[in-house]
């Protein structure tokens, strides 16, 4: 662990020259990134303890509006350049920032195999249904039947639980919550931060210019409202059925383990292979 | 001192070369021929401290490759066909955002999954041209388990130097070839790493470039904070669409590689200036395109071979000068000829230009380029 540079206000982090951001109104984009900054606060951060890697979409314009070492890449790899980083660079905090596509959809192969290394990068997931950077077509998260620019008729695929997936594949930090529950963003974000292992938190956001509006919740109000009902808390998950919980965002940290993280299991192939060397 | 020689595979004399280079990342997915660089990997990095990944797929391994070398490591990645195919849209990104690492291709015959186990040169113009968008690239090719070895601490050499992916067009001959191989010691060889900004800049640009055309890179952490950007962008790393910046930036990227061909292009020349036919040939035809000559040699015939070393950028000034006055000239490839079509751009109209060509998975041989060399003579 470096040397933490201590009282270092959020506002470090924003690149204001860059404001305003290029999200619609009414995105909950902002929002997400503002809890980050306060997470990065609060961790006792600074802009240069942290490495922020970006993929594409809405999302992956992030990190024009930071001060930290930024590393915008292609569509889905945030990930696995965020493990190079990580394991080259280990006194760094290295944060991903992807969208549904990024982490889930195109970069979904990705994902898997980060969750099941365990590799010591936390996956900020900001996930808004659809692909808003290309008008609004349809991603591996989009509801079951909804309707997007590519799916008029209604979406036929049944959306990923993004969560459920990193958890069941062994990371060992995972969390969702959404951006009308905007006090958890920042509370979950510190407590990816401070784990040791993969660490993923999911944040549902509105996004009333594109999937709002091509389904009935076109009002920012309108959006934030839906989110708040289409959530269930984890804990009231083991009283509902199947059928109660379709489609529906389940809210809460799904996995919290201590054990071992990729970096700290390399360190001891490491050691192993000295011990040969030297044996030899 | 006494000379350190092991019997070794070329594929392992790659992972000795890029070690003795300074690397300590290799990330990787395995596939045959290239699969001993990821064993020997496995096996060297942890004992020097450094870090052998396997990734799920190869564009994970370059996505990786890239990220740690962004963390301040030298990095590689080894592939064949398929997964070379697979890295292009991030060899893209290592050129855009200029992450300096190498990427070793030890083709076999494609398309698609093609012969899996037998040796080709086709993937050379890919090596030029796979990814999308205008840009120049370095491709470096070895013909023996020695050059595996120098021309990969070469490839680092210019990786660092250029902030730049090389690309290394090893081939299956090569690869799976067993040679002595002299195991070169830090103090032999030259070292090249990053440029670094002076201390104590007032403002840091991430991709203001020095006279040289390549900016000074920072690692996370330092005092300067790091931008990497894929999509085009400004001095500050930050995305832009004027034109200007657009045409500024692609030329740069151009004009780096380009305008330090002098330094960049290496090749071996055997009797190439006393010789009436030229071959020229890169990798594992090399070996066949010398022995091809000698045995000409002995029949009467002035024969003289150049050895690509760099393939790109292509040596096409020097190839016109060298071929001026030549009776024939002879293109051997492993391929249905494609490094042929340089040539032919590069040299006078009067000289004709044969390729030898094998396409079957199988290697070429002296007999085959002999045969090329009666054509020539006839004519």
């Amino acid at each position: 662990m470096s040397k933490r540079s201590c009282e270092v206000s959020w506002k470090a982090f924003l690149r204001e020259e860059n404001l305003p951001h290029q999200w619609c109104p009414g995105c909950g984009y902002g929002v997400i990134l503002k809890s980050m900054l306060y997470a990065f606060e609060k961790g006792g951060l600074a802009p240069k303890d942290v490495v922020v890697v970006t993929g594409i979409g809405c999302w992956g314009k992030a990190d024009d509006y930071l001060y930290a070492n930024t590393v915008h890449v292609t569509h889905g790899r945030a990930l696995p350049v965020a493990t190079g980083i990580k394991v080259a660079n280990q006194s760094m905090k290295v944060i991903a920032l992807m969208g549904d596509g990024d982490s889930a959809t195109i970069g979904g192969n990705h994902l898997i195999h980060s969750s099941r290394r365990n590799i010591d990068v936390v996956a900020l997931v900001a996930n808004n249904l659809n692909y808003g950077m290309t008008g609004g077509q349809y991603s591996c998260t989009t509801p079951l039947d909804s309707r997007t620019s590519t799916s008029w008729y209604g979406d036929p695929e049944p959306a990923l639980d993004v969560c459920r997936l990193s958890e069941t594949a062994g990371a060992s930090f995972v969390a969702r919550t959404t951006v009308y529950h905007a006090t958890t963003i920042e509370k979950y974000i510190g407590m990816a931060l401070s784990h040791e292992g993969f660490s993923l938190v999911e944040v549902i956001s509105p996004c009333p210019t594109y999937f709002g509006r091509y389904n009935k919740l076109s009002k920012a109000s309108q959006m934030l409202k839906w989110l708040k009902e289409q959530s269930i808390p984890i804990e009231r998950v083991k009283d509902l059925s199947e059928e109660d919980l379709k489609e529906k965002f389940v809210t809460g940290v799904f996995a919290d383990k201590k054990g071992h993280s990729f970096l700290s299991r390399y360190r001891e192939i490491q050691s192993r292979a000295r011990n040969e060397l030297e044996s030899e | 001192m006494k000379k350190k020689v092991r019997f070794m595979l070329g594929n392992e004399a790659i992972v000795e070369g890029a070690l003795l280079a300074g690397a300590t990342f290799f990330a990787g997915y395995p596939i045959t021929p290239s699969s001993e660089v990821a064993e020997r990997a496995s096996r060297r990095l942890p004992q020097i401290g450094g870090c052998y990944l396997q990734m799920e797929d190869e564009i994970a391994s370059i996505a990786a490759v890239i990220g740690a070398s962004i963390g301040g490591a030298k990095a590689f990645t080894a592939t064949s066909g398929p997964g070379f195919s697979l890295m292009q849209e991030n060899i893209g990104l290592a050129i855009m955002a200029e992450v300096p690492c190498v990427i070793v291709n030890v083709q076999r015959s494609g398309p698609s999954t093609g012969l899996a186990t037998r040796p080709a040169q086709a993937d050379i113009m890919q090596a030029r041209w796979g990814r999308h968008g205008d840009h120049s690239v370095i491709a470096l090719s070895p013909a023996t388990v020695q050059e595996c070895f120098d021309l990969m601490v070469q490839a680092f050499n210019m990786a660092e130097k250029y902030r730049c992916p090389v690309l290394f067009m090893a081939d299956e001959t090569v690869g799976h070839l067993r040679e002595n191989c002299v195991l070169r010691s830090r103090d032999e060889v030259e070292i090249v790493n990053r440029k670094r900004p002076p201390e104590g800049l007032e403002e840091y640009f991430p991709y203001k470039a020095d006279d040289d055309l390549v900016p000074p890179m920072v690692t996370p952490g330092s005092d300067y904070l790091t931008r990497f950007h894929s999509s085009t962008h400004n001095e500050k790393g930050l995305p832009t669409s004027s034109p200007q910046e657009a045409r500024k930036l692609i030329k740069r990227l151009y004009d780096k590689i380009e305008k330090n061909k002098d330094d960049i292009i290496k090749y071996r020349e055997f009797d190439v200036t006393e010789c009436e036919y030229l071959v020229i040939c890169f990798g594992g035809a090399v070996r066949a395109a010398r022995q091809a000559a000698m045995e000409a040699r002995e029949e009467g015939l002035s024969v003289g071979v150049l050895q690509l070393q760099t393939v790109w950028p292509f040596p096409a000034e020097y190839i016109s000068e060298i071929s001026k006055g030549k009776r024939g000239v002879i293109v051997p490839e492993m391929n249905m000829g494609q490094i042929i079509g340089e040539v032919r751009k590069a040299i006078p109209d009067e000289v004709p230009v044969l390729g030898a060509n094998r396409y079957d998975g199988e290697p070429l041989t002296p007999k085959e380029i002999i045969e090329v060399l009666g054509e020539v003579v006839s004519l």
